[in-house]
């Protein structure tokens, strides 16, 4: 039995001998007294009698049903038991309730309830601790794809947030501290549905906990761990199959990509993108001098990703010397039209707000947008609740942290073709990118494309699994639209992996064989009529002999005899 | 001394004694059988299950469980008195006597598991 009904039990103890003593005192306190009847005769109340008037009695019913008129002493008695009995029950209930209210009983049952769920659930679940600005999209983007989560925070207030939350399907919500094992182990850490560990609180020693507590409890689960210092990043990766991902790296590598490689950072957007995002259009920034404004640890990664693909960089920062940044640093904030001028504002490209202070980041653009209205202006915004403003102060571009961090993870879970499609594609150049990026928009409507992974097995595609048993199928077969097969689906194969062995953009007569992982790229309706192709035996065989069967046993026995 | 162990086993050897001092008699007789000390009975075999509550160890759920068997066994037994008494056309005739009396021997039978495994248990520790 759980703690929680223990605990009841016991504070209810004293209430409830209080309820029994009373009604035992009052029921034999009736088949004492002596009564009279209806002949004047002595008579005695039995117990039922007794009970069935205390019970209509103390629960305040009051039939008034008696089998006689009482006599002055059973009246007595009466008056005494009224008021017994209702002091009793106002006693009882009111401890029940004081127990019920009782925060450390209230977070007993939060904490029971919560376990409860957890242990029932039955569909795979990924367990994330930290529910900040990453943690918030990341938990959004999974609730959309229909995938569960278990979410634990420290902070009542984000956890109360989740609670408040209108997803369909409500991700359970633990308060606790996720560098506790034991908050951990309640959140699912050992159950065998759970197939991964986000860690993504603010502190990197709770995260380093949370991989650690992982890999002990459950070696074979998928650690995903965010990590801000070197040291503990190359610690986490030191034992187990742990990915970590450095949220000033991945960011400042993301708008560095942006700067010297556009066609490449607008693919990469997409692949990573949340379904059902409005697409953004390409960005085109210029070449030549960049203005950086900040060198704090994002400035850093930011200042040695440009000028590793040679892009000359001036770096404004209010403190060089502690800072330790580069020769030719200007000393000020970069909010003030004299030292943006002094940093070469006239000739340079473009300008980004990188410091860690959203203000400054607005103050620094808006300056830069007085002296240079066509300059390329990129901002860094920290909180996400300040998104309203930078929306309206119109930049060229906005880098959220949350959301490219979180973009980033969501996309590892929900398919691994999709990283190993990025990590194929990283030697391509921008022009290869551009091409692909117009092939894209080609086939998507206004929102971001949808990827999905096409795997030929028995459980996920039978119709297909089978066809390429029997028969040579070729990817040119699937893209053919299963409603009028002269037509091709707006689709396109990104990646196709065979044993290992990863092939970009697959031509369309690739043979398919068993166990292929193929990852698609379209529009979210297109995706699932390619599904049908490959689920349904009756559609695939429209598909690839252009007849029309009906899918009866005896029908095709007929058939096959013929 | 511990006040509550007194208390605690005081309620549960009662129960015992009130139930056999209820029990014993010709069982097919209601003369020999007192109606106040079913009550008695029951009412006490009820309080010593509240005091039972809450006890997290194996000992503390066989003490409930046999609690609970006497509650079910001295309740079947006083409704089906009541009934014969009161709603039954026969009255209290011998079939329920025996019926009445047979139950409250088994409620017997849990209440003596009890105190042996108070005994059992008080015989553990030598303080």
């Amino acid at each position: 039995m759980p703690d929680i009904f223990y605990v009841l039990l016991r504070r209810m103890r004293t209430p409830l001998v209080v309820l029994i003593l009373m009604y035992a005192v009052s029921v034999l306190g009736f088949t004492l007294i002596p009564g009279m009847d209806a002949e004047g005769k002595p008579w005695h109340m039995s117990f039922f009698h007794a009970l069935y008037l205390v019970s209509y009695t103390a629960t305040t019913i009051g039939f008034g049903e008696i089998p006689y008129a009482f006599t002055d002493g059973q009246r007595l008695w009466m008056m005494f038991v009224v008021h017994l009995t209702v002091i009793g029950w106002l006693y009882s209930i009111g401890s029940l309730l004081t127990v019920l209210q009782d925060p450390a009983f209230r977070k007993l049952r939060v904490e029971y309830v919560f376990q409860r769920s957890v242990k029932h659930l039955r569909t795979p679940f990924y367990l994330v601790c930290g529910y900040g600005d990453t943690g918030g999209i990341l938990i959004k983007a999974l609730a959309d794809e229909g995938i569960k989560a278990v979410v634990v925070d420290k902070d009542e207030n984000r956890i109360n947030e989740l609670e408040l939350s209108d997803y369909i399907r409500r991700p359970l919500g633990l308060l606790g501290d996720a560098a506790k094992p034991a908050v951990l182990e309640m959140a699912g850490i050992t159950n065998s549905y759970c197939i991964g560990v986000i860690a993504l609180t603010d502190s990197d020693q709770t995260n380093l906990m949370v991989a650690l507590t992982a890999h002990l409890l459950n070696p074979d689960l998928r650690v995903l761990a965010r990590v801000e210092s070197p040291e503990l990043e190359a610690n986490i990766r030191s034992f187990g199959t742990n990915e970590v991902i450095n949220p000033f790296e991945t960011f400042a590598g993301r708008l560095a990509m942006a700067i010297h490689s556009p066609g490449m950072y607008t693919l990469f957007t997409w692949m990573t993108g949340v379904p059902h995002e409005p697409l953004r259009e390409p960005l085109f920034p210029g070449k030549g001098l960049w203005i950086v404004a900040g060198y704090g640890r994002f400035g850093k990664a930011l200042h040695s990703r440009l000028q590793g693909a040679g892009i000359p960089v001036q770096v404004i920062e209010p403190d060089p010397q502690r800072a330790q940044a580069p020769q030719g640093t200007l000393t000020g904030l970069g909010t003030e039209a004299p030292t943006l001028l002094q940093a070469g504002l006239r000739k340079a490209v473009g300008i980004v707000a990188g410091t860690s202070n959203d203000a400054d980041n607005l103050s620094i653009l808006m300056t830069a947008k007085e002296l240079r209205p066509d300059i390329f202006r990129v901002a860094r915004q920290n909180q996400r609740d300040n998104g309203i403003i930078f929306d309206k102060a119109d930049f060229n571009l906005i880098m959220k942290r949350g959301d490219v961090i979180a973009h980033k993870i969501f996309a590892l879970l929900r398919t691994p073709l999709i990283s190993d499609f990025l990590d194929a594609i990283r030697g391509n150049d921008d022009d290869w990118a551009n091409l692909l990026v117009s092939r894209i928009l080609g086939v998507t409507t206004d929102e971001v494309p949808y990827l999905w992974e096409i795997k030929i097995n028995k459980a996920r595609t039978p119709a297909l699994y089978k066809s390429c048993l029997m028969q040579t199928v070729t990817l040119h077969h699937i893209l053919c639209d299963p409603r009028e097969r002269e037509h091709l689906l707006p689709a396109i194969p990104l990646l196709l992996k065979r044993k290992g062995k990863v092939t970009v953009l697959p031509e369309t007569d690739t043979h398919l064989e068993v166990s292929d992982r193929v990852l698609m790229c379209a529009s979210y309706p297109t995706s699932h009529d390619m599904q049908w192709a490959t689920q349904n035996e009756n559609v695939l065989h429209y598909l690839l002999t252009g007849q029309e069967t009906s899918g009866g046993d005896l029908w095709r026995r007929i058939l096959q005899n013929r | 001394m511990n006040s509550e162990k007194v208390i605690f086993g005081f309620f549960i050897v009662l129960a015992l004694t009130l139930n056999f001092g209820f029990f014993i008699g010709d069982i097919d007789s209601m003369a020999h059988h007192n109606v106040y000390e079913l009550f008695a009975a029951i009412v006490v075999s009820l309080i010593a299950t509240v005091l039972k509550f809450g006890d997290r160890t194996h000992l503390g759920a066989i003490f409930l469980a046999t609690s609970l068997v006497a509650d079910l066994q001295l309740i079947v037994a006083a409704f089906i008195w009541g009934y014969a008494a009161h709603v039954s056309a026969a009255g209290v005739d011998e079939e329920a006597a025996v019926a009445i009396v047979s139950f409250s021997g088994g409620a017997l039978l849990a209440n003596i598991i009890s105190v042996v495994l108070l005994v059992a248990e008080t015989m553990t520790v030598r303080r």
